[in-house]
């Protein structure tokens, strides 16, 4: 019962957000139909979120008739489900990295937002490593390249951490600048040095035998292990190891931390390039799933993994559900724009709105008249302290 | 002087100098380094404002992208209601103005929202400021794809100073680098010293600091802290709000998803360099993006000499990393500025903490 009380405790804000985003997402949905139908269409938010959940899980519970009736009409299709749910699961692999890079460094109150820096830096790092190794046989050949990407991404969280540890500036700004940065010069490789002739558009040669092995579906690969075997280590490590005890209580009270003998300044490096180590992996996960590095690699992976860890409150368990929710949405989001003419784009509002009503908690405790818990977790409450503080 | 120039290595940063003091005087580097400092020293006077007052906003980027937007959509609706207005000064038509407007005004409701979010909710804010730039992106990309704007306002014209003015020795390129700019771009220089001398010489600026630095004292002595700090961070949406105007109204004369380019936060690091104080700030915004129209300069008029020659050899073998090698100077040099001055550097008492009125829960 107690356990029941508890996760009810933990998930209620998250819940109510998500419901909450949806509705002021279809309010948005219906203002805005006249630009996507030609008219006001209020029935689009459910065909909207039908195709989501349909592009997702392949489960569809609407059926449109051609003069635009709709009814209720449950099909379900083994085949379109099995094909749904590995999109689902195959987007939603990275996004636990690159959640739990944000939600770790949560713990030891820091904002990681180079999340974006880190994945291209760890899936460039990867590509290259896989071309080198391209010919070896593929157990050696993938177990170099994700270890050279995830070392890659590493060093990209290393050097803000550092400089952060050393010179007391903010994370923040350092790590938003190290995005832009890892961009430009990736992007300057590519075209320059390492951009192979062939293909009609810039990438670098590909990693061959280095490419992560299929192991469900048609895209359920490697990635997907490797992202659910990270869950419990990184568990483990915050929850059940002495370095992951120092990094709580340097995140809950520095001087405190300093006190006890604990050095925040060899924690600060060590987490932030823990964090860098998980992005740098989703990166990697990504591009030996595609199997080569292209100058052009956008990716929303980083950022989205802010949202996950909020989701999540930055417990592990949390990440890897808040990971499934929003892999879901953006492995649905295509069909979404096909079958109801929405674009894409609509899940990044929905991704700000859950943002904002978990970061209006307050509000919406008073109005819903959910009591405050001991278990809400104190370390989303402690980033901003740290910030212009100077020297730690 | 070009005696220097023949030693090995070390001329090259000597050719390089007189480059740059050629330039200077010759070309529109200078107007153009305020001109691409602008949306930093506006993002970096709201910074001011809302550190001052003890909040701290790291949504200065999506303020500024949600303000180019608006501001731009605004501008081709009117536009296109009367196409045929006759530009005034500055080229300005009712439809710039009111994208101008329209802008400041986004900026202002978006800056609302994050008040509310950090002062009345005490969110972290941080996270506040986070919301804020990823329901930026968000939205914009959204209504941007919904849209697809066809056409534009066009933009702001640039002024022309008399050329006695700015064809003077020696002084002539300061009169170009403050006049043969846009109007946006001219307004950075006046709102700097306004805010300046209101925050060090008013009895407003003397409330905004105490609140910043003790909110608590301030209290005691009968400052309304919660109102004091709505209304600065509302204000500073102005600041914001004229930046996004200057990227769609003033520079380009369209909006891209995303085309702040991380521009907000640079802002952020120059209000650090400047040491919270509104000329500091400008200060830092020049330093960061000279290096970008140096960048400009170099690629659209190579210097001449051995240093040229060697550019134009980098260029041939590395088109694209010469390219944004000159993109990524204003970001290196910001982190290397903030890692270097941040450690002198004290940031008003009470940023990001909430304040909890005295007996209120």
């Amino acid at each position: 019962m107690n356990t029941l009380r508890r996760l009810y405790a933990l998930s209620i804000i998250p819940v109510v957000s998500i419901v909450l985003a949806l509705l002021v997402g279809s309010v948005l949905i219906i203002l805005s139909s006249p630009a996507s139908q030609g008219h006001l269409d209020f029935l689009l938010p459910l065909t909207a979120y039908e195709a989501l959940i349909e592009g997702a899980t392949g489960f569809s519970f609407l059926n449109v008739d051609p003069a635009q009736h709709l009814s209720f009409a449950i099909s379900f299709d083994g085949t379109l489900a099995a094909r749904a749910l590995t999109n689902t699961v195959a987007a939603a692999a990275p996004l636990v990295l690159t959640g739990l890079a944000v939600g770790v460094g949560f713990k030891a109150g820091l904002f990681n937002i180079g999340g974006t820096g880190q994945v291209l830096v760890g899936g460039f790092a990867a590509a290259l490593a896989g071309a080198a190794v391209a010919h070896q046989p593929a157990p050696i050949a993938v177990t170099i390249a994700v270890i050279c990407g995830a070392l890659g991404g590493a060093l990209w969280g290393f050097i803000p951490g550092a400089l952060k540890a050393f010179t007391g500036a903010h994370e923040v700004v350092l790590t938003i600048m190290l995005n832009s940065l890892a961009a430009l010069i990736i992007v300057g490789l590519v075209n320059d040095v390492f951009k192979i002739s062939g293909p009609t558009f810039a990438r670098t040669a590909g990693v061959g035998n280095a490419t992560l092995p299929i192991l469900f579906g048609r895209n359920g690969s490697l990635g997907v292990l490797i992202a659910l075997a990270v869950v419990p280590i990184a568990y483990t490590l915050i929850y059940r190891t002495t370095l992951g005890f120092e990094i709580r209580t340097v995140g809950a009270n520095p001087s405190a931390a300093r006190y006890a003998g604990m050095s925040p300044r060899k924690l600060i490096i060590l987490t932030m390039t823990l964090c860098g180590l998980f992005s740098g992996l989703a990166g990697t996960i990504e591009i030996l799933g595609l199997g080569y590095y292209p100058a052009v690699f956008g990716t929303s992976i980083g950022f989205t993994g802010i949202t996950v860890a909020l989701l999540g409150r930055a417990h592990p368990v949390g990440i890897l559900l808040a990971a499934i929710l929003l892999g879901a949405m953006r492995a649905g989001a295509p069909s979404m724009q096909i079958t109801a003419h929405i674009p894409l784009e609509i899940i990044d509002v929905i991704q700000g709105l859950i943002l904002l009503f978990l970061a209006a908690e307050l509000v919406i405790r008073r109005l819903l008249r959910i009591r405050a818990d001991r278990v809400t977790p104190g370390e989303l409450k402690s980033v901003a302290r740290s910030y212009g503080q100077g020297n730690v | 002087m070009e005696f220097l120039y023949d030693i090995p290595v070390l001329g090259f940063v000597f050719q390089l100098l007189g480059y740059i003091i050629t330039a200077v005087a010759t070309t529109n580097l200078a107007p153009q380094t305020l001109q691409l400092a602008t949306p930093v020293a506006l993002g970096a006077l709201c910074g001011v404002m809302n550190e001052r007052s003890g909040i701290v906003n790291i949504g200065i980027e999506g303020m500024m992208l949600t303000a180019a937007f608006v501001g731009f959509m605004a501008a081709m609706l009117v536009d296109q209601a009367m196409p045929d207005a006759a530009p005034g000064f500055f080229g300005a038509t009712p439809a710039l103005v009111v994208g101008v407007l329209a802008a400041i005004g986004a900026g202002m409701l978006v800056s609302a929202l994050h008040a509310w979010l950090s002062i009345s909710v005490r969110a972290d804010q941080i996270i506040s400021g986070t919301v804020i730039n990823i329901m930026a992106i968000g939205l914009t990309g959204y209504l941007n794809r919904l849209i697809k704007p066809q056409g534009s306002a066009g933009t702001f014209a640039t002024f022309h100073p008399p050329d006695e003015l700015i064809n003077l020795p020696v002084v002539g390129w300061i009169f170009r680098m403050f006049l043969q700019v846009g109007p946006i771009s001219m307004s950075v220089l006046i709102l700097v010293i306004v805010l300046q001398v209101l925050l060090f010489r008013s009895r407003w600026g003397l409330r905004t600091r105490a609140v910043g630095e003790h909110p608590r004292a301030a209290d005691t002595v009968g400052i309304d802290v919660i109102r004091l700090r709505y209304r600065n961070v509302i204000l500073g949406g102005v600041f914001a709000g004229l930046a996004g105007a200057w990227l769609t109204l003033e520079f380009n004369a369209s909006f891209q998803n995303g085309m702040t380019a991380n521009r907000g936060f640079i802002a952020l690091a120059a209000v650090i360099f400047g040491r919270w104080t509104p000329l500091g700030a400008f200060g830092g915004a020049l330093l960061f993006m000279a290096s970008e129209s140096l960048g400009v300069a170099i690629r659209s008029n190579p210097p001449p000499g051995d240093l040229g020659i060697w550019l134009s050899g980098l260029q041939a073998q590395f088109p694209s990393i010469y390219n944004n090698f000159f993109s990524a100077l204003p970001y290196v040099l910001t982190i290397i500025v903030l890692a270097g001055v941040v450690g002198r550097s004290v940031a008003p008492a009470a940023v990001g903490q909430p304040y909890v009125k005295e007996g209120a829960s």
